[in-house]
């Protein structure tokens, strides 16, 4: 009998990604999710510029390299070429969905574009080497942090949940965290709602996933973990940040 | 012959556009083509198509390449800054191989520049409309006919040939009105299943749309191969228009509006004696560089008609081998060449013959 396999939806090949990056765990979150929902043959994902630049070889759907940061709106020609049929997903780090691309974010969020975003927090820039990210936590060394981030001259993180709760557009926001085997769990619920969403033609669903990135943060994997949970957490909490239908159904 | 209607240069590219079965138009306000996207705006929810104003000439140039990435023939049209902004994209867009039609219907520069015709953006469509190594076929119409059976054939070009096609129009083709046909013929449909990011129904491997090649001779490879095609385009997609050239001496060389001007000099200087004639290219890449070396060894001289500081000329006198002299006579910030400046320039050209 056999009790855990690969998901169909990941392709069978090597990934690239450092040890201990949680990338791969994500990735196979997305990817189960793609198969429970039995949606491969419709889904059409779009890869970022950044550390998960190669996931349009990592998944088995049709796959789209994006320019940095304009993911959201690449997706926005794809599920606007065939909405009654196209699956639409975008998978973007920090760099990309919060710096260079805030703008598509934003906006494909105030259009309610009916999409499902997988934003992969981790605090860096891990491709291009460790360099400060929009969401470097105050104080946290980078190559072009070495001093620590300095608020005064560099300003505050970007808080990407709280900044589009307040878009109407946007339908569904989750930050979540695979630091342990509770939080992978709530996360696969989170992308698995957010791909529903998407289904039901219920607008755009953003899953902030809180992730580690111990060879640019230099530490071991486990210990990049424990960092995780000491600061990253505190700054980013957990949790729903907006869920437009559970609100309807509330009330 | 087909019945012609009076329209306006932008709404009939527009609707050339939809009738050659472009359904995905992603657009971003800037005068002076908003016409384009007004009439889109107009049509498109009526005939089941997409009209999206975006929130940056970045994004909209990326819809395009989601929808061309899809396999849907999808549009974009701006005006001269609003291409610079774009060309990131159309750089993606020549690398990932994606037919797309995109107008740039352009104004003075540079910066924010002015809002009336130009053509100095010529450099920007034929030499430089992104990073890296690729080509774009540029197009320029010198009539509302031509707006209209530019955009139809240039869907058609760029779905031939995999790659992006610029319009390169200015504000007086697109403002001005004048009869025109609307009877282009049937499109023709391309098999876009081996490539296009559609889904894929778990019946075939994953397509992949995607520029980037970490190993050097992978993407070296892509390049040649992307050149072969060039060179395919050069040999088999010239277009260019002669007039009155069979006893020509004197040359000119303009397009669009500056030719619709020097075609009114070259009749006045006819009526002077001086025999002068015109070769209009129609595509500015591949430019007609053939047909204008072989009038080099028949002319004493050429005369550059173009609305810039002069960037057409440097194709002329490469195309020509500098065999002839090439005169400039141009206006440039939205300022129009007059039929007495042509005409003066053509007396120039006349002055001084062709042994300098």
């Amino acid at each position: 009998m056999v009790v855990f396999e690969k998901p169909h939806a990941l392709a069978d090949v090597p990934l690239h990604y450092c040890p201990g990056c949680t990338h791969g765990i994500i990735h196979r979150l997305v990817a189960e999710v793609i198969d429970e929902l039995g949606i491969e043959g419709r889904t059409i994902g779009i890869a970022p510029v950044g550390c998960s630049v190669f996931a349009y070889n990592y998944f088995n759907c049709d796959m789209i390299e994006a320019a940095h940061g304009r993911a959201p709106a690449v997706a926005t020609g794809v599920k606007r070429s065939d909405p009654e049929n196209n699956i639409v997903f975008t998978y973007q780090g920090d760099g990309d969905l919060a710096a260079i691309g805030t703008a598509e974010t934003v906006h494909a969020a105030a259009r309610g574009e009916n999409i499902t975003v997988i934003f992969v927090n981790n605090a860096i820039y891990g491709m291009t080497g460790g360099q400060m990210a929009p969401t470097t936590l105050p104080g946290q060394v980078t190559q072009t942090s070495p001093y620590g981030r300095d608020t005064s001259k560099v300003g505050f993180p970007v808080k990407v949940c709280e900044m589009l709760s307040n878009v109407d557009g946007a339908t569904y926001l989750e930050r979540v965290a695979v630091n342990n085997v509770k939080n992978v769990k709530n996360a696969k619920k989170a992308i698995k709602k957010a791909f529903q969403n998407q289904l039901d033609g219920k607008g755009f669903s953003l899953i902030e996933v809180v992730s580690t990135c111990p060879t640019n943060w230099g530490l071991t994997p486990e210990k990049a973990l424990e960092w995780l949970e000491e600061n990253m957490l505190p700054y980013y909490p957990l949790g729903v940040y907006k869920d437009k239908f559970a609100e309807k159904e509330d009330k | 012959m087909a019945e012609k209607v009076l329209m306006k240069g932008n709404e009939a590219l527009a609707e050339a556009a939809i009738m050659a079965g472009c359904r995905h138009y992603f657009g971003y306000p800037i005068t002076p083509q908003t016409e384009i996207a007004a009439y889109m705006a107009k049509r498109m929810p009526l005939i089941g198509g997409t009209f999206l104003q975006a929130e940056s000439e970045i994004a909209a140039i990326n819809m395009v390449y989601g929808a061309a990435a899809a396999g849907k023939r999808a549009m974009t049209s701006s005006s001269s800054p609003g291409i610079a902004l774009k060309s990131e994209g159309i750089s993606y867009l020549a690398g990932s191989d994606l037919p797309a039609l995109i107008i740039n219907v352009q104004r003075g520069g540079p910066g924010l520049g002015g809002i009336q015709p130009s053509q100095s953006d010529y450099f920007q469509a034929t030499k430089s409309a992104g990073h890296g190594d690729f080509r774009l076929i540029v197009l320029a119409p010198a009539s509302v006919q031509e707006m209209v059976d530019l955009t139809f054939k240039g869907f058609d070009l760029a779905d031939k040939y995999r790659m992006p096609t610029m319009l390169l129009s200015d504000g007086t083709m697109g403002q001005m009105m004048e009869p025109v046909s609307l009877d282009m013929g049937e499109v023709k449909e391309y098999d876009k299943s081996s490539w296009a990011a559609c889904g894929t129904k778990c019946e075939r491997e994953h397509n992949v749309v995607n520029s980037l090649f970490i190993q050097p001779d992978e993407l070296e490879k892509y390049n040649f191969e992307r050149y072969e095609r060039y060179a395919q385009i050069e040999a088999n997609e010239v277009m260019y228009d002669e007039y009155r050239m069979d006893d020509a001496e004197i040359c000119i060389v303009a397009y669009g509006v500056a030719a619709r001007v020097s075609q009114n000099a070259i009749d006045k200087a006819r009526e002077n004696g001086i025999k002068v004639g015109m070769i209009r290219p129609i595509t500015l890449w591949p430019f007609p560089k053939a047909v204008l070396n072989a009038a080099a060894d028949k002319v004493k001289s050429f005369v550059c008609v173009e609305l810039s500081m002069g960037q057409m000329i440097e194709d002329i006198e490469l195309a020509i081998r500098c065999k002839k002299p090439v005169l400039l006579c141009n206006r440039t910030g939205g300022m129009i060449p007059t039929t007495a400046d042509v005409l003066s320039k053509i007396e120039e050209a006349n002055n001084i013959g062709g042994d300098k």
